[in-house]
Formats: C-alpha cells, sequence, structure tokens
C-alpha cells in the first residue's frame, strides 16, 4: 500500500506548484447565510432504540473493553 | 397491462392516475423481476412487500431500489461495508422518507462500492456488481447497483449519491439518465457520509422525465440538514423540443486529453445534434478542472478520514478484539471492518490534514476548488451549458484497474470539476461504441453541466436531446433486448 500512497501523492502534488496565494479557501459551494433555527423542544431517541445495534449494550449504556491493558 | 414493466415510471403514474394500471399489481410485477436479480445487484430485496417501517400503505408510483447508503429504519444497512454488517439503523433518511410519503413501495437496497469510494463497484464488501450489458465489466461506481438495476430491467427507477461522479459514471457505464443535482437540493439527513461538502442524492432513471419527477419528489430544503435549501421552484416535466437560443460550451482543457476513440466519437456525433436542434456550440477555457482529481483526493479523503472517524465497534455495527484492551479493540474492528480502499483514503486523508502538512494539501486544493468554481461562473457568463463525455471508457472488465489506484480515480476526470464547483450535471445514453481491444458494443454518456439551480433548464435541454438521440438499445433479455 505505501508504494500505491506515493503514487497518488505524486499526482496529487501537482496543484502544490500552482500559484495560489491570494485565492481564499472554499469549504462550501452554495452561499448560505447562517440563521438560528426555532427552539423547538422534540423527542430524543429512546434509549432503547439508541442501544439496540449497539454490539454489547449492559445497563442502559455501552460496554467496552477496559482502556487499560490487563 | 401485459407489458407494464415497459412503461416508464412517468408513464405507469399518468396511467395508475387515469385508473388503467392497479398500483399493487404494478409494484408485484417489479418485485418478482427485481427477484431475478443476477447481477449481485441488490443487497436486500423487499420479499414480503412489506419492509416494516418503510412499508407504503397505498402504492401510487413506481417502486424504487434506493442505493445501500441510505438509512432505513429497521431494515439492513451497509453502506457496503463489513463494518456495518448486520446494521438496522433506528430512523429513515429524509430522501427515502419523501418516496415513501409519495407512495413509492421501496424494491431493495443496492449495493456498492464501500461507503461509496469507487468507480467500479469493485469495493463492495458483498463482491462486484456485474454490468447487464456484459457481465464480465464493471457497471461503474459507486452506485453501480442503483444502476445496474436499471439498466437490467431488475427496477423501474432508484436513487444513488455522487460525491465525485458516482451517479453519473455507473449511469453512463449502464446506458441510463444519471443526474447530480445542485449541491444542497436534497437533504443528506440519513445518508451515510463520505466527503459531506460534496455528497448529493439524486435520481439514476431510464429517461430524462422520469429523472425530473424523481427529482420533483425528492428536493426541498430539510431542517434535519442546514446545507439543504431545496430548489428555487419545483421541477416540472420536461416537453422542450429544441435547442434554438441555447449556448453549449465544450472544455477544451478537459476534452483535449486522452480518451477512448470510439467515445470521442459518440461525443463528436452528439454535438452534432445539438447544432442540428439549432443550439450553438462554442468552446471555454476552464483552466483548473484539469487539476479537479488533484484537489479531490486531497479534500474527499480528508472529510472521510473524520466522518469515518465514527465506526468504532462502540455503538453499533461490528466489533472485533472485545478481548483485548479498548485500543486494540478500535484497531482489530477498523482493521477488520474496513476494505482495503476505505483504509487508503482514510490514511490519505488523515496524511492531508496533519499539522505541518495541512497547508500544502487540504488549504491548496481548497483553493483549487475556489478556482474551479470561478472558472465554471465565468463560463457560464457567456454559455448556458458545458458538455464533455461522462466518462473516459466504455465498462471496463472486473478487475482490469483494481492494481492501479490512480488509474481507478481518473475515471472520474470528467464528473469531478462539477462536484467541486456544486452546480448540476446529467448524463443521458449517447450510442454506443466498441470497447477498446474489442468485444460487444456498450453504452456511452454524455455529460451537460448547468449552473447551480438551474435544474429546470438542464432537465429541459437534456430532453430535447434525448429525443434527437434516440436512444433505444437495451442489453440482452431485459425488456426484449
Amino acid at each position: 500500500m505505501a508504494g500505491e500512497l506515493s503514487g497518488i501523492l505524486e499526482h496529487v502534488d501537482r496543484i502544490a506548484a500552482l500559484d495560489l496565494d491570494d485565492v481564499e479557501p472554499t469549504s462550501h459551494v452554495v452561499e448560505l447565510e447562517n440563521v438560528l433555527r426555532a427552539d423547538v423542544p422534540h423527542e430524543s431517541l429512546p434509549k432503547d432504540v439508541a442501544l439496540a445495534s449497539a454490539p454489547d449494550p449492559v445497563d442502559g449504556a455501552f460496554r467496552v473493553p477496559s482502556p487499560q491493558a490487563e | 397491462m401485459a407489458d407494464m414493466l415497459e412503461l416508464t415510471a412517468v408513464e405507469a403514474h399518468e396511467a395508475m392516475a387515469a385508473g388503467e394500471l392497479d398500483a399493487g399489481e404494478y409494484a408485484e410485477a417489479w418485485s418478482k423481476a427485481a427477484a431475478g436479480d443476477d447481477l449481485n445487484a441488490y443487497l436486500w430485496r423487499n420479499e414480503d412487500g412489506d419492509g416494516g417501517a418503510i412499508a407504503v400503505d397505498r402504492p401510487s408510483i413506481a417502486p424504487i431500489a434506493v442505493k445501500d447508503i441510505f438509512c432505513t429504519e429497521g431494515v439492513p444497512t451497509t453502506a457496503g461495508s463489513r463494518i456495518l454488517d448486520g446494521y438496522r439503523p433506528p430512523y429513515t433518511a429524509t430522501a427515502v422518507q419523501r418516496l415513501i410519503e409519495a407512495g413509492a413501495p421501496i424494491l431493495g437496497k443496492t449495493n456498492m462500492d464501500e461507503f461509496a469510494m469507487g468507480s467500479s463497484n469493485e469495493n463492495s464488501a458483498y463482491g462486484p456488481v456485474l454490468n447487464p450489458w456484459d457481465r464480465t465489466r464493471v457497471p461503474g461506481g459507486s452506485s453501480g447497483g442503483s444502476a445496474a438495476v436499471v439498466g437490467g430491467g431488475l427496477a423501474p427507477w432508484a436513487i444513488g449519491t455522487d460525491t465525485g461522479g458516482s451517479i453519473r459514471q455507473p449511469a453512463a457505464l449502464c446506458g441510463i439518465v444519471g443526474l447530480k443535482p445542485t449541491y444542497g437540493a436534497i437533504s443528506r439527513y440519513g445518508m451515510i457520509a463520505f466527503a459531506s461538502s460534496l455528497d448529493q442524492c439524486g435520481p439514476l432513471t431510464r429517461d430524462v422525465r422520469d429523472a425530473a419527477l424523481l427529482l420533483a419528489i425528492l428536493q426541498g430544503a430539510d431542517p434535519c440538514d442546514s446545507t439543504s435549501v431545496g430548489l428555487r421552484q419545483a421541477p416540472q416535466l420536461p416537453d422542450r423540443e429544441d435547442l434554438k437560443g441555447l449556448r453549449f460550451a465544450v472544455p477544451s482543457d478537459l476534452t483535449e486529453h486522452v480518451f477512448d476513440a470510439g467515445v470521442r466519437q459518440v461525443f463528436e456525433a452528439t454535438l452534432e445534434k445539438i447544432e442540428a436542434l439549432g443550439g450553438e456550440l462554442g468552446e471555454v477555457s476552464l483552466p483548473h478542472a484539469e487539476h479537479g482529481i488533484s484537489a479531490y483526493y486531497v479534500i474527499a479523503p480528508a472529510e472521510a478520514s473524520s466522518n469515518l472517524a465514527r465506526y468504532d465497534g462502540v455503538r453499533y455495527g461490528m466489533r472485533a478484539g472485545a478481548d483485548g484492551d479498548l485500543i486494540q479493540m478500535y484497531e482489530k474492528t477498523r482493521a477488520e471492518g474496513f476494505g482495503a480502499e476505505v483504509k487508503r483514503r482514510i490514511m490519505l486523508g488523515t496524511y492531508a490534514l496533519s499539522s505541518g502538512y495541512y497547508d500544502a494539501y487540504y488549504g491548496q486544493a481548497q483553493k483549487v476548488r475556489t478556482k474551479i468554481a470561478a472558472d465554471f461562473r465565468t463560463a457560464f457568463e457567456e454559455f448556458d451549458f458545458v458538455v464533455t463525455p461522462t466518462s473516459p471508457s466504455v465498462a471496463f472488465g472486473l478487475g482490469e484497474k483494481t492494481a492501479d489506484p490512480l488509474a481507478m480515480y481518473l475515471n472520474d476526470f470528467f464528473t469531478v470539476p462539477m462536484s467541486l464547483a456544486g452546480i448540476p450535471a446529467i448524463s443521458i445514453p449517447a450510442g454506443l461504441s466498441e470497447p477498446e481491444g474489442g468485444g460487444p458494443r456498450l453504452p456511452v454518456g454524455f455529460q451537460i453541466a448547468a449552473p447551480a439551480f438551474a435544474e429546470q433548464g438542464l432537465l429541459d435541454a437534456s430532453y430535447a436531446l434525448e429525443q434527437a438521440i434516440g436512444f433505444d438499445a437495451r442489453p440482452q433479455g431485459v425488456r426484449g433486448g
């Protein structure tokens, strides 16, 4: 995989040569004005539904292995 | 009606509204057709016609195939990845919800490149989709399953997603219509994220009128997606017959690059048809468009590396290495759950965002994006549309490009610039061409791009051109083909 990544980066590096010093970067293409939405309360996802797809749900929570090696 | 599968979705809709076609019988006929899937195109089919939470009480419009990237409540949703094997989402994507509310039964979920990363469908954890025109070839990607079911007579229409060409390229390779709308036209809520600033849902259909009807159902602002704005006017079914007064630009910076001679021939013949319909042709320079692939393969992996951090074996999806510590569990889950292309892009994206490289890669790519969008804006001051081939080649052989990721990426050469600019673009079938190296003739797509939110004009012009092209070829065995 290292060789493949180098090949891709070599292609990508072509844009490094472009002179774009005064150009603004684009993170969002469609012009939007920021607005605040109405603060309307609504139901949250019920806990049992949120846990239904978890690999190891226990006591209403997501159980994970210990962060410390034994 | 004996030949109800012959009807386009619009024709079926009109026949149902007129009481000439029973919606239940029609949906049933398509369920049976879908059950004959021999292309590995469906990952899940709505076999009992129920589908639980995504069931439609009273069908009133053509049933639809949905790319497996859209969350469907209680129904398996994998995004083509092992890491989501067995995942049943607790909610339904807005786009799918709109289809259900419009009365379109969900026929099934279609196969795709893992997390929509790919141009051949060979990156699916569930095996590649086969091209209905030639089963030794790829259907394109990443919406390859959605394109193959429509092209292969296994669904009347489908939805997919397009990040750098993932609707348009498979549509071209399967001989159907694929539309990527303006970024923000359709809600992304419940659409599993790949590259959020580029991802957009859109129709894959048999013809342009079906694409217009489907877009009309799907589009609209959604409070659950703050980047969705919808279209300014609801799309109407196109009926334009000529192209008088419309100006079409060929971007020489893109078309001077080498691509298949057969594709070029069909492209040039289509340009002649535009002139015959009264359209004006010209050349335009998009000087930065050829850097689209470079910018895209920084921006999309960067966003993906962040989006895919959520798959950690804790809240949903698969878990591996549960007998180790937490870090080992994360590592094993992601090592076993993700395929090679996804890992490649996570590494590229993480690298491009890392301290010391951020400005050189991600920052520079975002500036290229600014320039590409500006190039298009300049072109649209003089022209109504920009046209290119959709893909540099017809469908290639399974396994032909898997050893060279960069060669695979270059399939998106003509489609990526429009994605970076956020503008709408459609691929319509323009003819057949023999593949390089010989073999039966395969479909060639013609791409038309328009300014942001100019979908109606794009559909109108595409419809007129579609009538003039008169593409009526179909794969062997499909609806009498």
